[in-house]
């Protein structure tokens, strides 16, 4: 399959800082796909976002968007890309159909080709009614549509969103998600950076976690959560001075996977499907065991995270 | 790549469509110095020329020049206010000529100034204010104006990627007072005690001043020292050293802008 993005051994240690905000960060992205970077606040994802659309330069390693060398041919690659997000920003002062206008324009655009693609995007992005309005009255939700907006003047073959839903609302975020996705359709390669693991799951067909400045886990949202384990019966007892808990898991146990784990009046069962799951609840329910609360529980990226973070920083030791 | 001139007037247009947007910060930056004008030469004009009106002649010349210090802080706060809200970013991330910004910003500046150059001479006019001079002594003068801008916008636009925040711009506001103070354009540096005296004498903003005072034909300061004797060769040579110094250390600071 063709690369849009590759990075190979990128290193970046800002001045002054204590440790570098890159180290030997590698990722391969295919053309056409959405990966997401994922990490926590300082993890190095705006940075390594920052190097491969050329506003940053990069202190060792090599990286190439759509096929243009990020260090040699720095323009190749801004004709090729698109950046929405953290650090793409829009004009406040003037109105959302001035700034396509002026981004189209700055692309190359004739003022009346510019005219037209403005208004064609207003219309795709939802923004008639404030077209004419100074962005700086617009909610936040509006503004990251101009933002994406702002970034598709001319169709980008790669596009990078940096944190795209930071500080929106739930509705607000469900509508970037839309139209990411709808991008996707078009077939446009997108690096999205998110500390939302709900977000790259919503989003993302490939998944790369960034901690310290290098990916240390990457692969689908699915075999990402697989790694962390089965899914799981998780039950709740009442905490009587019997032992019910106790007594649950035995009951669980020839149902189960692994090791069930008990703790105080929870027990969780690992279990290979959802239908053994049901046979957990009646094997309980045969006994007199009647839990408070179940939930059917598919490992989430948070699980791998964490499973991540404990990892590293048991190698760290 | 697109050329230089044409995304440097795409980028020029935008800032003229800010003031299309918002007239009223437009406006009160080109009639700032017409107030200053009045405020000096009716509160004080009687004390340091005998009357306001014998005082206009002489401040005239000297507010034509501290109206592009005043530029100064323009610049500044529009090269900041963009690298705040990204908006200087996704500039750098477009294919575009990698002077642009800066080019469209001189534009955009210069016309601004050109805007003030005129409100104010029309408000001098209308305060009885002349000049005796030729029309080459005039386009000269006017041309002094502008070069003297012109090297400020490039002090502006270094502090401006420089400050860490739109914030700083406050402090630019108030510094360019006493700048604006110890120079020759409200007062004759005969009457400062002679160290302060001197170091008027050399701001950069006395030169301006005192040139187009003699280009205008208007009252000028005793003089006597050197820097007072050749106003017109430092009112060209204190331009051109902020351009030498502050254009290469822009471009680097733009090219690095990598907060």
């Amino acid at each position: 399959m063709e690369t849009a993005i590759e990075a190979r051994s990128v290193r970046k240690h800002y001045r002054g800082a204590e440790r570098p905000a890159l180290d030997g960060f590698d990722l391969r992205v295919a053309a056409g796909s959405v990966c997401a970077l994922l990490g926590r606040n300082g993890a190095g994802k705006t940075t390594a976002v920052r190097i491969l659309t050329t506003l940053l330069a990069m202190d060792d390693g090599t990286a190439t968007v759509a096929g243009h060398d990020v260090r040699a041919d720095g323009d190749g690659v801004r004709r090729a890309i698109g950046l929405v997000g953290q650090n793409a920003a829009v004009d406040e002062i003037l109105g959302g159909r001035a700034n396509l206008v002026l981004f189209g324009r700055l692309r190359g655009l004739s003022k009346a080709a510019a005219r037209a693609r403005a208004a064609e995007l207003i219309t795709r992005f939802g923004l008639d009614d404030a077209a004419d309005r100074a962005v700086g009255t617009y909610s936040g939700g509006m503004r990251r549509r101009l933002d994406l907006a702002a970034s598709l003047v001319l169709a980008p073959s790669v596009l990078f969103v940096d944190e795209p839903t930071t500080g929106l609302d739930p509705d607000a975020r469900r509508e970037v998600w839309g139209t990411v996705r709808r991008l996707v359709d078009d077939g446009v390669t997108v690096l999205l950076t998110t500390q939302y693991l709900e977000e790259a799951e919503e989003l993302a067909g490939h998944v790369a976690m960034l901690r310290d400045g290098r990916v240390v886990l990457e692969g689908s949202p699915a075999e990402l959560t697989s790694l962390v384990g089965d899914t799981r019966v998780e039950a709740t007892f009442e905490p009587a001075a019997a032992d019910v808990a106790g007594a649950a898991a035995r009951v669980a146990e020839p149902y189960a996977v692994g090791p069930v784990a008990v703790s105080r009046s929870t027990v969780a069962v690992p279990v290979a499907d959802a239908v053994a799951a049901t046979r957990v609840c009646g094997a309980w329910a045969r006994e007199g065991l009647e839990p408070h609360d179940v939930a059917v529980r598919r490992p989430t990226l948070d699980d791998v995270f964490m499973h991540v973070n404990r990892t590293v920083s048991e190698e760290a030791r | 790549m697109n050329s230089l001139a044409h995304d440097a007037m795409v980028l020029a247009g935008r800032t003229v469509g800010h003031w299309r947007a918002q007239p009223v910060p437009f406006l009160v930056t080109l009639l700032f110095p017409v107030l200053v004008v009045l405020m000096m030469g009716g509160l004080f004009g009687g004390a340091i020329a005998g009357s306001a009106g014998d005082y206009v002649p002489f401040v005239v010349p000297g507010v034509l020049a501290l109206t592009m210090l005043f530029g100064l802080e323009t610049t500044m706060a529009a090269i900041t206010t963009d690298a705040a809200r990204g908006v200087t970013d996704r500039f750098r991330s477009l294919p575009m000529h990698s002077g642009a910004v800066l080019a469209g910003r001189c534009l955009a500046d210069l016309a601004a100034s050109v805007a003030g150059l005129a409100a104010m001479t029309l408000a001098g006019f209308a305060l009885g204010w002349r000049w005796s001079g030729g029309v080459d002594g005039v386009v000269a003068a006017y041309g002094l104006l502008l070069l003297l801008r012109f090297g400020l916008l490039w002090v502006g636009v270094y502090l401006g990627l420089k400050a860490p925040g739109p914030e700083a711009v406050a402090a630019i506001q108030i510094l360019v007072w006493p700048v604006g103070f110890l120079s020759t354009v409200f007062l004759d540096p005969a009457t400062m005690p002679s160290w302060l005296g001197a170091v008027a004498e050399w701001n950069p903003l006395s030169a301006t001043a005192d040139a187009v005072r003699e280009l205008f034909g208007n009252p000028g300061v005793a003089g006597g020292s050197w820097p007072a004797d050749h106003g017109q060769l430092l009112s060209v040579m204190w331009p051109i050293l902020m351009v030498v110094v502050f254009a290469p250390l822009s471009a680097a600071a733009y090219r690095r802008s990598n907060r």
